[in-house]
């Protein structure tokens, strides 16, 4: 009897507890490094969104006269490029497409790649070997190549190398997903859902997913600054952006001829893409450790 | 009272008398594959034609050297791993033909022996509890876990909501136990439960276990190498050799006089408590045959002293001896009828 009275007096003061995502969070914000990174891509997609707004000078405006003036030249901040165009004005307006280019397909790649991965390690058998032998014929071909290849096939555009990333970067994530997966469902506590009689769908959404996200979106945040240099690669070749388009890749492919003239304009693009994919790795990194309860 | 809240859901349809698992000849043999095609080269004989009953109440206890097949019998009774061969009969319903699998597992719980690899380290410890009643639609799913876990020792003000990793390996077995218990179960199989704790929190728990055996009228199945434990728990204990039973019986009568020269060199095995006691000869030498080419007629017999030819040919047959009470063993020297030089002598003695 005092066993049932027990339980009556101490269900009572549910004190609701912050949920996991708020712990998270609140590690998250105790990261210096990892805030700060926060706030500079956080800059650079403001930017890029609001450029229009900010005041700048028209990024396709050419001037023969005015080329590959130096950084701090009256009226040009940051200089001028190979023809004559304000380079800051570039900089954050590449920033729309380099950032878009850059993040749509490995966000895409993200969901079709850690779906098909959670489905082949936590079903296992025949499934997995479909899914994973099909995942392996991509791997078979240098990343570079496969975008190049479906993108000539698909024809030039940005929606067309959106797709052709997208697909070049399924396989790695799928990859990763799927031994994280495999290597959570044989742990016990799988098993012990499994037990209470909980369906597939449930144990992979409340004891699976929570486990394997983690290293996932770690690997994931990695792939962008993979995905942006891919993408100025397909512009290079004229099957991506096109010119006068500004975007960080094909700005550091044209301006690569001045880099005897004016090399610290030249590097600018890189500079660029260099803090961007420093910025999300290490955010990448503040975030898996902010996702990891046992600090 | 406890008793009626215990069985919510879970009413007893046999009787006293109907035992609440009848396994029979359980068989699981998982394949090796190997080579470009994944083609079958060999199977492992993990558990092979195994048959027993626990009763209402009881606590059986399983025990056997590793690799023996103890946790796939586990797995197989809670429907973790597909039987190859063979039937559960739960409370007088055949599994996949009267009960679902489904149904089953609301009956039967288990607790593992690693007690962190069982936890979800992402989830605190109200939520892991609370997951079974969740998805079988409780009303109040963080209630019964808060009411759990005063039931198993952990004040809920303080543990609710901390992560597994923050536990020690006591607490997180209670958690565990806790866990197994949300879905008002009528048998717990305890997968060495115990085994991974410390002897003092091994013996807080196994004084747990007793204490919610009698509150809640449990049924446990109880699986450990540690042979004072398992007498100190069971009221009838299985022995198994390389995915065979080879003797069950009351604990007292085999503690009392092994019946199978496998359990005997198993108790021999035991250290003892008393210095002038100790074991001078190893009672059993080498090493468990391959369970993928499991010995001919009877299993034991490529280590066992007594071993004669009838050994290696004939399969003994698990059979009632020396008129105890419900005391089997699969051996010829208890076959008066075997052909044994030795039988019913040198261990009747």
């Amino acid at each position: 009897m005092t066993v049932v009275a027990d339980t009556a007096e101490v269900a009572e003061p549910v004190r609701k507890a912050p949920g996991y995502w708020a712990g998270v969070f609140k590690r998250f914000l105790n990261d210096p490094v990892a805030v700060t990174c926060t706030i500079v891509v956080l800059l650079l997609i403001l930017a890029a969104i609001f450029a229009p707004y900010l005041g700048l000078n028209d990024p396709y405006k050419a001037s023969m006269i005015k080329r590959l003036k130096p950084i701090g030249f009256p009226g040009f901040p940051l200089g001028t490029d190979e023809q004559g165009r304000d380079m800051l004005a570039r900089l954050i307006y590449g920033g729309r497409l380099t950032l878009f280019v850059g993040l749509v397909p490995v966000v895409l790649a993200f969901f079709i790649g850690s779906t098909l991965g959670l489905v082949a390690g936590y079903v296992g058998g025949w499934i997995n070997t479909i899914i994973m032998r099909t995942v392996d014929v991509f791997f078979a071909f240098p990343s570079v190549l496969l975008a190049i290849a479906i993108s000539s096939a698909l024809g030039a555009g940005i929606i067309n190398s959106l797709v052709s990333l997208t697909i070049v970067f399924i396989p790695p994530i799928a990859r990763v997903a799927e031994s994280a997966t495999a290597s959570v469902r044989a742990l016990d506590y799988i098993d012990a859902a499994r037990a209470t009689g909980g369906s597939a769908l449930t144990i992979i959404r409340v004891h699976v997913i929570g486990n394997v996200l983690g290293p996932i979106f770690v690997y994931a945040t990695s792939l962008t600054s993979v995905c942006m240099i891919l993408a100025a690669g397909l512009s290079f070749l004229g099957i991506g952006v096109r010119p006068p388009e500004p975007e960080w890749g094909l700005m550091l492919n044209t301006l690569r001829t001045a880099i005897y003239i004016n090399p610290w304009i030249a590097a600018l693009p890189g500079v660029m893409i260099f803090i961007t994919s420093l910025c999300l790795n290490l955010l990448s990194d503040g975030l898996r450790s902010a996702m990891n309860v046992k600090d | 009272m406890s008793k009626t809240e215990a069985s919510f859901g879970q009413t007893d349809r046999g009787g006293p008398h109907q035992p609440l698992i009848i396994a029979k000849d359980l068989k699981k043999h998982f394949p090796i594959r190997s080579g470009l095609l994944n083609r079958k080269t060999a199977t492992v004989h993990a558990v092979d034609g195994i048959s027993f009953e626990v009763q209402k109440g009881e606590t059986l206890g399983i025990v056997g050297e590793s690799g023996c097949g103890k946790s796939t019998t586990a797995r197989l009774l809670i429907g973790l791993i597909e039987l190859d061969d063979g039937s559960i009969i739960y409370d007088g319903d055949a599994l996949g033909t009267d009960i679902k699998l489904k149904e089953l597992r609301r009956g039967v719980q288990m607790v593992f022996q690693d007690s962190y690899a069982s936890l979800n380290p992402r989830l605190t410890i109200v939520d892991s509890i609370a997951f079974g009643p969740k998805i079988h639609g409780h009303a109040d799913p963080s209630g019964v876990a808060r009411g759990l876990m005063g039931r198993v020792g952990l004040d809920p003000e303080r543990f609710a909501e901390r992560y597994p990793h923050e536990l020690s390996g006591g607490q997180r077995q209670r958690v565990n136990i806790a866990r197994a218990l949300a879905l008002s179960p009528r048998l717990v199989i305890l997968d060495e439960a115990v085994s991974a704790l410390d002897k003092s929190v091994e013996a807080q728990v196994l004084n747990l276990l007793n204490d919610l055996k009698e509150e809640l009228g449990l049924t446990y199945v109880f699986i450990s190498h540690d042979l004072n434990v398992v007498r100190y728990i069971s009221d009838r204990v299985l022995v198994m050799y390389l995915g065979e039973v080879v003797e069950v019986g009351p604990a007292d009568a085999i503690y009392a006089k092994q019946a199978h020269p496998y359990t005997a060199s198993l108790f021999a095995a035991m250290p003892s408590m008393d210095p002038d006691n100790r074991t001078e000869e190893p009672p059993l030498a080498g090493d468990p045959p391959n369970p993928i080419d499991p010995p001919t007629g009877c299993r034991f017999h490529t280590r066992c002293r007594f071993a004669e030819d009838i050994c290696s040919k004939t399969k003994p047959k698990l059979s009632v001896i020396g008129g105890s009470e419900r005391h089997l063993a699969a051996c010829h020297l208890q076959d008066t009828t075997s052909g044994h030089s030795q039988a019913l002598k040198e261990v009747a003695e």
